[in-house]
């Protein structure tokens, strides 16, 4: 880093803010210098990542669907700090931030969202169907709770092959309905399967309220009729996640079955790159980007503590906004995939 | 007046059965609710309950006796001062004759079924030694040799380990291979395939067991758009190798919910590899196929052929390849193309049609996808006539696409339009009678077979 001069030894007490959980979840463990600039620059890599490919999008660079994770980074990004090599993750198709978080390559990832031969899958996937064997991303799914029965599956095969991982499976407030959700529900818990259940609560299901689509909305209870143990977790904070990941990620090691953590989060883009964002007021969504955007309660953290300087974010920011920009350029010329393409990649 | 107590049925599919044991003896008093003998088929075991007051006057049928058939006399029951012996000669069941029913399920008296037809294998292993076998023990030893070689397949279903399977396909599975790897799901179809292919995209071989392919309407998402179409998906990074078997199409009797044939509807989907044998040989080497095979595969079975017997080679690792036709019977006259259930009307109509100086050329087609044309395009060439017998739905079924390949690739070798016998464009219904008519018959496959022969 830059400059080192103001390292402090010992972490600066929390600061003050709003938290976006109801109810004061405690103290807040601090991640220290080396996994604090990590988290901070993880999610920059994602929030700068996204920022480009609404661009794209915009451009007619990329079509479809295209879902964005502006304001949700905290929540993988803490869950990856948490989690050790060979953990799956399994997410459904608000995906490019967990794929970044997993180590794939933006390039790979951005030439998939513009359907080149580049792309983790050739260009044809897209955005909601990618894949990493290496780096255990197992997708990108595009039905709403699909992802909830096959992580149960990864969890499944690590109890069978009697390893100690853990599947991490993401879903959000809306899957959270889904019928096959609870159904897996039962089934991790009846066998004692290594999953944690991780509810992205964004509040929204496209453009309908938590309040609107939900009898009993405190998400972490779902779990209650399948003795399920969950928990509410402040997903704008990483120091947070990470802590829950941590508890939790060993309670599943150890053999106990699964876990819910419900992350209170937020998106500050719309559903889809289509959505015309009737069902919630801009003042809303200003109110929580100026209060508990994860990004800058990290910025505001590592100035606080002194990690770093001004001058070293900044140039940790350039540093993202490079390696966005080739994936971009690399996204944009890579060619499409050949026309035999068609038809490889049907049976084995 | 003596009542008679008939063979009952386990099932609406069973035929004839074992009375392994008499509980009450000749002479002995029974009430209404008595359990008065045990009967049991290769399924299942069940109490025979008396329904009538009196004595047991004659039993008919000794303990240990095998195949006794459905409805058969097996013993009398006398009121005080009656005969046993008036009631005792086989006579045409009265009103009263059901005195005795199984003490779970009471079944009327089955409809006829196809009996089971001759085996006509051209088979390629005709030199070595053959065992007769039924599909069901072919299929669970399909699986258990398949288990045995390889420790990532595992077995998964609703009642598959201590149940011993709902149709007794999985009988002995829990027993070898332990709970880690025959594992009894809650009824939860939907969940259980979802975690299947999970898991085998994790890189596992699971078998998912549908209790019947009607409840893997559930499940129908996760086979389709997360096993089939994954790999592509994925670029070729994630494979899928899973089988979902189970029973497929119309039982006996069972109504319409329980009576769809779905072989259209999976055949139609790329990505997946879809199977439905008829013989025991077949089911066994093409379930080691599938199980080998690295996609997802559907393995379409029939409850009906479940207790029918075929030779099946005697050999260390029988392999059917699929994808692969088989002719079961040669003939220049007209083609006829069946898989699965309908391979026993075809059969039986090649029979009936040799009699009446036609010869009928049979394909099994063994592999619904990917469907083996060359040997159907071959066989009309030669035969100028084709007849598509299925037991589902006509609009956009197997035998349209068949028909549909056959213009495609022998358009000029044709004499008569393809005809098509399937079942009526009617969900199944419940009444003897209307079933019978929903179902195809032999008689409409030889009617059909003459009109396209012009005959």
């Amino acid at each position: 880093m830059a400059s080192q001069k103001k390292v402090a030894e010992t972490p600066a007490p929390a600061a003050v803010r709003p938290s976006i959980l109801p109810i004061d979840a405690g103290p807040v463990q601090e991640l220290g210098r080396e996994v604090d600039l990590k988290a901070f620059r993880d999610m920059l890599l994602i929030r700068r990542f996204e920022e480009k490919a609404g661009q794209l999008y915009g451009m007619g660079l990329i079509g479809g669907f295209c879902h964005l994770y502006i304001g949700q980074e905290a929540v993988v990004v803490g869950m990856q700090l948490a989690s050790k090599e060979g953990d799956q993750v399994v997410t459904g198709y608000r995906d490019h931030g967990h794929m970044l978080a997993c180590g794939m390559d933006p390039r790979g990832v951005m030439a998939e969202l513009t359907g080149r031969r580049g792309g983790y899958s050739k260009g044809k996937g897209g955005s909601m169907h990618m894949f990493s064997r290496e780096k255990n991303f197992f997708g990108g799914h595009g039905i709403v709770g699909a992802q909830v029965s096959l992580g149960t599956g990864f969890a499944f095969a690590n109890r069978y092959r009697k390893t100690d991982n853990v599947c991490l499976t993401y879903f959000g407030d809306g899957a959270a309905n889904q019928g096959q959700v609870y159904e897996s529900f039962n089934m991790a818990s009846l066998w004692k399967l290594p999953v944690i259940y991780i509810i992205e609560n964004n509040r929204y299901a496209m453009g309908t309220s938590v309040a609107r689509a939900t009898a009993q909305p405190d998400l972490s209870k779902r779990g209650a009729s399948f003795n399920i143990p969950g928990e509410l977790v402040d997903g704008m904070d990483v120091r947070a996640v990470k802590a829950a990941g941590d508890r939790v990620l060993s309670y599943c090691r150890s053999g106990e079955g699964p876990y819910i953590l419900e992350m209170k989060t937020y998106r500050y883009r719309g559903h889809s790159m289509s959505d015309p964002a009737k069902y919630r007021t801009r003042e809303e969504v200003e109110k929580v980007r100026i209060e508990s955007d994860p990004i800058e309660q990290s910025r505001a953290r590592i100035l606080a503590n002194g990690w770093v300087d001004e001058d070293a974010l900044k140039k940790m920011d350039a540093d993202v906004r490079k390696i966005v920009n080739e994936a971009a350029e690399f996204a944009t010329y890579d060619p499409e995939p050949d026309a035999s393409e068609l038809y490889t990649d049907i049976l084995r | 007046m003596p009542t008679q107590v008939l063979m009952p049925a386990l099932s609406p599919t069973m035929e004839k059965g074992n009375l392994s044991k008499w509980i009450k003896q000749e002479g002995d008093k029974v009430k209404a609710g008595d359990v008065i003998a045990e009967i049991e088929t290769d399924k299942a075991t069940m109490e025979v309950e008396a329904v009538d007051e009196g004595t047991l006057g004659k039993i008919l049928v000794p303990a240990g006796t095998a195949d006794v058939a459905v409805n058969t006399p097996i013993a009398v029951i006398v009121a005080d001062g009656e005969d046993a012996n008036a009631a005792a000669s086989p006579a045409q069941p009265s009103k009263a004759a059901q005195s005795a029913l199984p003490a779970a399920v009471a079944t009327p008296p089955v409809p006829a079924k196809p009996s089971v037809p001759e085996f006509a294998d051209e088979d390629e292993h005709a030199d070595v030694e053959h065992v007769t076998m039924t599909v069901r023990e072919a299929l669970r030893d399909a699986m258990a040799e398949e288990m045995r070689r390889d420790p990532d397949i595992f077995v998964m279903g609703e009642e598959v380990a201590e149940y011993q399977g709902a149709y007794k396909v999985t009988q002995g599975l829990l027993q070898e291979f332990g709970a880690a790897r025959v594992v009894d799901t809650p009824i939860t179809e939907h969940g259980f395939a979802g975690l299947g292919v999970g898991a085998a995209l994790a890189g596992l071989k699971p078998i998912v067991e549908f209790m019947t392919f009607n409840f893997a309407m559930q499940a129908i998402d996760h086979i389709i758009n997360s096993a089939a179409k994954t790999l592509y998906m994925s670029g070729g990074q994630m494979g899928c190798p899973i089988v979902f078997r189970g029973p497929n199409g119309p039982a006996a009797r069972v109504g319409a919910q329980h009576s769809q044939d779905y072989s259209a509807w999976y055949s139609h989907v790329p990505g997946l590899t879809v199977v439905a044998p008829y013989t025991a040989a077949d089911a066994k080497g093409l379930l080691k196929s599938a199980i080998r095979n690295p996609n997802p595969v559907i393995f379409l079975e029939n409850e009906i052929l479940y207790g029918q017997s075929f030779p099946v080679p005697k050999v260390d690792d029988y392999l059917v390849p699929i994808g692969k036709a088989r002719i079961a019977r040669q003939g220049a006259d007209v083609t006829l193309v069946a898989w699965s259930m309908g391979m026993s009307y075809a059969l039986k109509a090649a029979e009936a049609l040799a009699g009446q100086g036609i010869e009928a050329e049979v394909i099994d087609l063994r592999t619904l996808r990917p469907m083996d044309t060359e040997t159907v395009v071959a066989s009309v060439k030669k035969t100028g006539r084709c007849v598509v017998v299925e037991e589902s739905w006509p609009q956009s079924g197997v035998g349209a696409e068949i028909a549909a390949r056959i213009m495609e690739n022998a358009f000029d070798w044709l004499d008569a339009p393809v005809a098509r016998v399937s079942g009526k464009d009617v969900p199944m219904p419940y009444a003897a009678n209307l079933e019978k008519l929903a179902l195809p018959t032999v008689d409409e496959v030889v009617e059909a077979a003459r009109a396209v022969a012009y005959r």
